[in-house]
């Protein structure tokens, strides 16, 4: 055990515990604004099958929202008991900001969460609508705060250092600090993509099952426009997030593209193992010039290498990869969405509007595929910041708690194996909701609906009886 | 005490005190809101089938924004005292640790226990009630720790243990009373007995504790037990007494009444336990202050800058009506019985 670095440790939990919380936000922030879409097109259309595609989601948006809020929780402690420099040093800009995300945004939401699923009947549709969109305005304040600290982790402003504090001079420069834009709306995208392709996804599941109602198109459609949408958005967001991570942080940028000497005319690495100790590329595969012309727009501009960074850049091939995986999967989304849309293209007419079904395999592989490149997007742009915690004032070593190494290696076991079993129930759960057939709004149709619904075996049954979350027996005890 | 107070009339004089005001009553409003759903869930484990479905729906609507209470606590701690939240939470990191893991445990048990497949609800109600006594107990190992100003050794993990022990059985009197308004027939019924067991339970714990106070905290014991703050805080005790003894005789008389259909004082233990939560908040809030640390950081040794305070003090001065305007909204909202959950 003593010759674990409890530095290491720190940064391992802490790794692990923001991963495995930015899996279940991801999800909620945008799924809250599709929920609210479903609610108005059944407010406007009154089409059925618009509500039982608002509760089948609804279900699947109260899960992640729990995860979220609970691995949430855990987040808050471990500022104060893993990395107290942290608000020793910067806490005059990171505690309003964090401050201002629970008054503005955790109380909202999980207050209004409370209504939006239970109190439909209890206080009408216009005030259930009203829930449902402050629900989703609260996740995407928190994004804003809790993005605005981030961004300004990665390219401060707005600041002085007094005696070894940072002290705010201009709060406007604090939360739009130049990284902020760019990652705001680079993460917002990720989000409505995790959230597409997890619709689609989950839709495509269903279809295969022959679950072929309206509900089910409808689902699948607004997962699929969705995405294709987004994702010429996102490209067009993350290249401009590049340029800015350019202008701001060049070492970063230098080791995503694997880019060891600053030159003119910088090749586009494709594939490559990069080597920290010799300094350059092994089995490099590239594209000659073609960095300095999505970087500098020009075939010989000049890109800062990882030289002039020397000792004071992150890790190189964590950064590399996470990137390329990001970028790949991002093109996989591509491919994917923009297909699913030509098959369900709104101006095809009856049997030629369907999916092939290597296509709707296709979209059940890519159901959780948003994680992965928001995961991979994280780690490019956190360990892309090292050494730093805070860009250039407070480096993580610095920030690191003197909590005994014993004590770290034991919440950490506890928390990976958790986390694990967690992530596991969650999706296995997820596509559990997708095979079952019906969804009740009301304990009272229970009869009728199990009557109407088509048993194939017990099974079937079994699953059915569990979807109803509390049944009718219940119900009598309560009047 | 006086030489550690300075000048109030500066903003970095009389700010940590506003802020220790509204973290005093996030902490509580947190112990008291999530107080009773924790109890439903540490109960849960005495209750069939049904009634624990009827027990969630009780807490359904609302276990999410209680829990954010605590952030809010835990989080003005971490903003406006961030010296002493890393003390704090350094010191009791376990204890923190095992909390989060029951919290955790207990919100994903909440929405897995009916969307996992049927076979599997037993494993998350268990996690349920396993997550909430967790939470439960560390909370009030934590309580103790702050009490105790953090004593080390035996005694102090002793008076810590038992703390946690009260603070369980506290909670699960909360939560019963929590029941006996909410639901109706065999599981209120249940829930008075519940009651009873618990009053008993932490009275005991009340009285381990104050036997104990003196070996882990010579401190409070003399600030207690001094004149004249002996006759000044003798209506704490008194009226914890005067409070019991009224939860007692209501859960005698509420089984006869209930059987004639008349719900008249089904609100008195929720009621007077809450009451004698205020009483140990005071009792704890006069023990403590000025001290975040006893004996080691003040509130004005812990407060961050008066620029930043001053801005979080903006935003909680305009916000905290707001949130106490719907957090009564949604209760009203869900008034009276509890029906079944559906979504």
């Amino acid at each position: 055990m003593e010759n674990l670095d409890p530095f290491l440790l720190a940064r391992i939990q802490f790794a692990a515990n923001i991963t495995f919380h930015i899996l279940f936000p991801t999800i909620s922030i945008s799924l809250a604004w599709v929920l609210l879409f479903f609610k108005l097109r059944f407010v406007k259309s009154q089409q059925q099958h618009w509500m039982d595609a608002y509760q089948f989601w609804v279900k699947i948006f109260a899960l992640t929202f729990a995860l979220g809020v609970v691995s949430g929780i855990t987040m808050s402690f471990q500022f104060g008991t893993n990395w107290p420099g942290y608000m020793e040093t910067v806490g005059n800009i990171a505690g309003p900001l964090l401050a201002y995300e629970v008054l503005t945004a955790f109380f909202l939401e999980a207050t209004m969460l409370g209504i939006m699923l239970f109190a439909r009947e209890r206080v009408g549709e216009r005030t259930h609508t009203i829930a449902t969109f402050l629900v989703a305005g609260g996740t995407t304040l928190s994004a804003f705060w809790i993005l605005a600290l981030n961004s300004w982790m990665q390219t401060p402003s707005g600041f002085e250092m007094i005696d070894g504090q940072a002290h705010v001079t201009n709060w406007f420069d604090v939360i739009f600090n130049p990284s902020f834009p760019y990652r705001f709306s680079h993460m917002m995208l990720a989000s409505g993509l995790t959230v597409a392709f997890l619709i689609s996804g989950i839709s495509s599941y269903r279809w295969l099952r022959n679950d072929r109602s309206p509900e089910v198109m409808a689902s699948l459609k607004t997962g699929v426009y969705l995405a294709t949408l987004l994702i010429p958005l996102q490209i067009l967001a993350g290249d401009l997030h590049g340029l800015n991570t350019m202008q701001h942080q060049p070492a970063k940028l230098a080791a995503m593209e694997g880019i060891w000497k600053t030159e003119k005319g910088v090749p586009a690495v494709l594939f490559a193992i990069p080597d920290e100790d010799a300094k350059e590329n092994r089995l490099e595969i590239s594209i000659p010039k073609l960095a300095s012309l999505y970087l500098t727009h020009t075939l010989d501009g000049e890109v800062k290498g990882l030289d002039q960074f020397e000792g004071k850049h992150p890790p190189v091939a964590p950064v590399f990869w996470a990137f390329r995986i990001m970028v790949a999967v991002g093109m996989l989304m591509l491919f994917s969405s923009w297909i699913g849309t030509w098959q369900l293209a709104p101006w095809k007419k009856g049997s030629e509007r369907y999916l092939r079904p290597w296509q709707a395999k296709l979209l059940v592989a890519m159901t959780f595929s948003g994680w992965v490149a928001v995961v991979a997007g994280w780690y490019t742009t956190e360990i892309g910041r090292q050494p730093w915690l805070v860009t250039g004032i407070l480096t993580s070593a610095d920030a690191a708690s003197k909590v005994p190494t014993s004590n770290i290696a034991l919440t950490l076991t506890m928390y990976l194996i958790l986390y694990s079993a967690l992530l596991i129930a969650y999706v296995k759960v997820v596509f559990h909701l997708a095979r079952s057939k019906k969804y009740t709004s009301n304990p009272a149709d229970w009869d009728a609906d199990a009557q109407a619904l088509q048993f194939n075996d017990e099974t079937d049954i079994e699953i059915a009886l569990n979807v109803v979350n509390y049944p009718e027996k219940e119900g009598k005890i309560n009047g | 005490m006086v030489n550690v107070i300075p000048d109030l009339s500066t903003a970095a004089g009389w700010m940590p005190i506003f802020f220790l005001g509204v973290m005093g009553l996030a902490m509580l409003a947190y112990v008291i809101l999530d107080g009773y759903d924790l109890g439903v869930g540490v109960l849960m484990s005495r209750a069939d089938e049904m009634q624990k479905d009827t027990m969630i729906a009780t807490i359904g609507p609302f276990w999410d924004a209680n829990e954010t209470w605590l952030v809010l606590g835990v989080g003005i701690l971490l903003t406006v005292f961030p010296v002493a939240h890393g003390f704090i939470l350094g010191t009791l990191y376990l204890p923190v640790a095992a909390m989060l893991l029951g919290l955790v445990l207990r919100g994903v048990a909440f929405d897995f226990r009916v969307k996992a497949h049927a076979d599997h609800k037993g494993l998350w109600n268990r996690a349920f009630f396993l997550g909430s006594l967790t939470a439960s107990w560390a909370q009030g190992y934590m309580l103790g720790g702050v009490v105790s100003g953090f004593t080390p050794g035996g005694w102090g993990v002793a008076f810590n243990g038992v703390v946690g022990c009260t603070l369980v059985t506290a909670y699960c009197l909360l939560g019963s009373g929590w029941l006996i308004i909410k639901t109706e027939g065999t599981l209120q019924l249940k829930a008075i007995q519940w009651a009873r067991y618990s009053l008993i339970f932490t009275s005991l714990g009340f009285v381990g504790i104050t036997t104990l106070t003196p070996f882990v905290s010579n401190s409070i014991f003399a600030k207690w037990f001094s004149f004249p703050n002996l006759v000044l805080l003798m209506p704490i005790p008194a009226a914890t007494i005067v409070l019991s003894w009224i939860i007692w005789r209501s859960l005698a008389r509420l089984p006869v009444r209930l059987s004639n259909g008349n719900e008249y004082g089904a609100w008195v233990p929720f009621g007077s336990t809450v009451g004698i939560f205020f009483l140990a908040f005071y009792g704890l809030a006069y023990s403590l202050f000025p001290w975040l640390v006893i004996e080691k950081i003040t509130i004005w040794d812990a407060a961050t800058s008066p620029a930043a305070m001053e801005v979080i003090l903006v935003g909680s001065v305009i916000v905290l009506p707001l949130i106490v305007c719907y957090t009564v909204f949604s209760y009203r909202v869900f008034w009276g019985k509890s029906t079944a959950l559906t979504y």
